[in-house]
């Protein structure tokens, strides 16, 4: 397994090389820079910021050594927010994406699978078609409507939560953004987990522990719900990409300091070390998640070996 | 040469048979299914709204009338969805943003499913090598954060919707493609393709018309999924404000107005969210129905 992971791990050093080439030269391609403002520098001035942010060097050489210094791990200094470095505003943002993001994922996990389970242990019920006509509200409904319509519910008619902001990380500010963001997932998961429960529960394994006069508890959770995660845990890899960038939206939605707004805005001002930091940072992420995701999946299915 | 194609010709007959049996069955098993039928009517109507949409309305959809700013939904001025922050009649914006949303969905549907189907295909009837190298190119493509790409897109290229089907159809071929080339997989192996391979026909000519033909049914339950995931992520560019531009809208903008106003003008969200959600919703069970109907297991 360890071979695997290593091996995985290898594999990923092109993939982010492949993505910093691509954002890089993306950005370059744009028009305009990150300079370009409605105040006109002297020519001299403009030559001296270009020069010390190395903008003056053919783009080759601006990419070289933009990457010698990623290999250091040195994101370079962000152009448009004075004085602070990416890696500066990437720690100094993170904490708040990864509180809302975590939450949200670990309540996804928690609420969908056992909802999911619910309604599949009541096949064709009443209470399995309430949970799934939830289910697909979720997935219908995307984020950037149901933000603003808790927002309005919640904060603003009923008035008992903020509508906005972060607070300074108090629990009332992060409830509405952790809904927004965890409701479509919660949705996935439980329709992915009532589907494969559904099927397990007609697996001979699943007979042959009720056979043996198991309680249906038993059965339902160490036999049935252990084979019914399969396809859920494989969906998690996709459902963190999912959360990371849904967090950009509802970041900008209730304007929470997290990196998702850097990138906007980053994007927006042409500050290309920002924008390129907060994407490896993001498929860093993505790729150690997605490995951890695989490495689970063999925990949980023996059939399943890493040699 | 002419011995040769009357045997293809012979064997793209009896194909044609079998196929017809098993489409025809499908689709008696799709009309059954309630949910799938009533989601088929209401996305007949919003399309066919959206298509008649300057006959449906008195109102030119960029026309400001400065004397209803942000009015309420009424019936006198025929502003049945009311009036946005520039004075616009909201149901004819609607309506507008209807023709884009579902034009991005179904063209850059239409891109990912020329991409998808193709590369799956070619990568699983050649195998061997080819195909370890071509499916090792989708994985990395995989773990490219690309909802970032398509931001950096429309931020650097401007607000043009050519580009943003071309970028969404870039991004939705992958699934497509690995579901194609597992589908082919097990197809190529079968005796009419043998039977084709005998009868001397190329391998262009087997892969388009032998092997795609017979993955069809799991690449269209894709796609009717594709679409209200394109729609959705148009939208949020949309949202961002990355996307079309005025006067032009779609459901994003006009939700991210919404939004905006939605204590002092609720109808300026409610609608359009309803509208987006509605065509979500019924693409949704659209996609779920033809799955059930194309599952082989529940014949």
């Amino acid at each position: 397994m360890f071979a695997y992971a290593l091996r995985r791990l290898i594999v990923a050093v092109p993939t982010l090389f492949v993505i910093v080439t691509i954002a890089f030269f993306l950005m370059r391609a744009a028009p305009g820079g990150p300079f370009d403002s409605d105040r006109v520098l002297p020519p001299a001035i403009e030559k001296n910021v270009l020069a010390h942010y190395n903008l003056d060097l053919p783009l080759w050489q601006q990419y070289l050594t933009y990457v010698g210094g990623l290999l250091q791990g040195d994101f370079g200094p962000s152009f448009r927010v004075r004085d602070f470095t990416v890696a500066e505003l990437i720690v100094s943002g993170f904490p708040a994406s990864l509180q809302l993001g975590g939450i949200a994922i670990l309540l996804a996990i928690f609420i969908g699978i056992s909802l999911g389970a619910f309604a599949a242990l009541r096949q064709n019920s009443g209470v399995d078609y309430a949970v799934m006509g939830v289910a697909m509200t979720g997935i219908a409904v995307p984020n950037f409507v149901m933000a603003p319509l808790l927002t309005l519910v919640f904060g603003v008619y009923l008035s008992l939560l903020p509508v906005a902001g972060w607070g300074g990380g108090a629990i009332e500010n992060k409830v509405l953004p952790v809904i927004a963001l965890a409701l479509p997932q919660i949705a996935y998961i439980a329709r992915l987990t009532r589907g494969s429960m559904v099927e397990v529960m007609n697996a001979n394994f699943v007979r042959t522990a009720r056979a043996k006069g198991l309680s249906e508890r038993l059965v339902v959770v160490r036999h049935s719900l252990k084979g019914a995660l399969l396809p859920v845990v494989s969906y998690l890899g996709p459902a963190t990409a999912g959360i990371v960038t849904g967090s950009v939206v509802i970041e900008s939605i209730f304007g929470i300091p997290g990196i998702g707004r850097y990138f906007i805005e980053g994007a927006l001002n042409r500050d290309y070390t920002l924008v390129m930091g907060v994407m490896v940072f993001y498929a860093v992420l993505i790729i150690l998640l997605n490995l951890l995701v695989d490495l689970l999946y063999a925990v949980l299915d023996p059939k399943v070996r890493y040699v | 040469m002419i011995h040769t194609s009357a045997a293809s010709d012979g064997l793209a007959r009896v194909e044609e048979f079998e196929g017809r049996s098993l489409w025809q069955d499908a689709r008696t098993r799709l009309f059954r299914n309630k949910a799938a039928v009533a989601s088929m009517v209401v996305l007949g109507i919003i399309a066919t709204m959206a298509v008649l949409a300057p006959y449906l309305s008195p109102h030119p959809y960029d026309e400001l009338y400065w004397e209803r700013i942000q009015a309420p939904p009424d019936f006198e001025n025929a502003h049945w969805f009311g009036t946005d922050g520039n004075g616009r009649d909201l149901f004819v914006r609607t309506l507008y943003g209807a023709r884009v949303s579902l034009l991005v969905g179904i063209l850059a549907t239409t891109v990912s499913l020329v991409i998808g189907v193709t590369y799956g295909a070619v990568a699983g009837f050649l195998g061997g090598r080819i195909d370890n190298l071509m499916m090792r190119f989708v994985d990395v493509m995989y773990s490219l954060p690309f909802m970032f790409f398509v931001i950096l897109l429309m931020v650097i290229f401007g607000r043009n919707i050519f580009l943003i089907f071309v970028a969404l159809g870039a991004v939705e071929w992958l699934t497509m493609a690995r579901i194609v080339r597992g589908q082919t997989l097990s197809v190529k192996r079968k005796d009419f393709i043998e039977a084709a391979h005998a009868g001397g026909v190329s391998n262009t000519k087997i892969i388009f018309r032998h092997i795609i033909p017979n993955v069809l049914g799991p690449v269209i339950v894709y796609m009717t999924l594709t679409i209200p995931q394109v729609i959705l992520t148009e939208s949020f560019i949309s949202f961002l404000g990355l996307g079309v531009q005025e006067p032009l809208t779609s459901w994003g903008v006009l939700i991210a107005e919404g939004a905006r106003v939605m204590e002092q003008a609720p109808w300026m969200l409610i609608f359009p969210a309803s509208f987006l959600a509605l065509t979500l919703f019924a693409f949704n069970f659209i996609g779920d129905g033809l799955r059930d109907a194309l599952d082989p297991k529940d014949r």
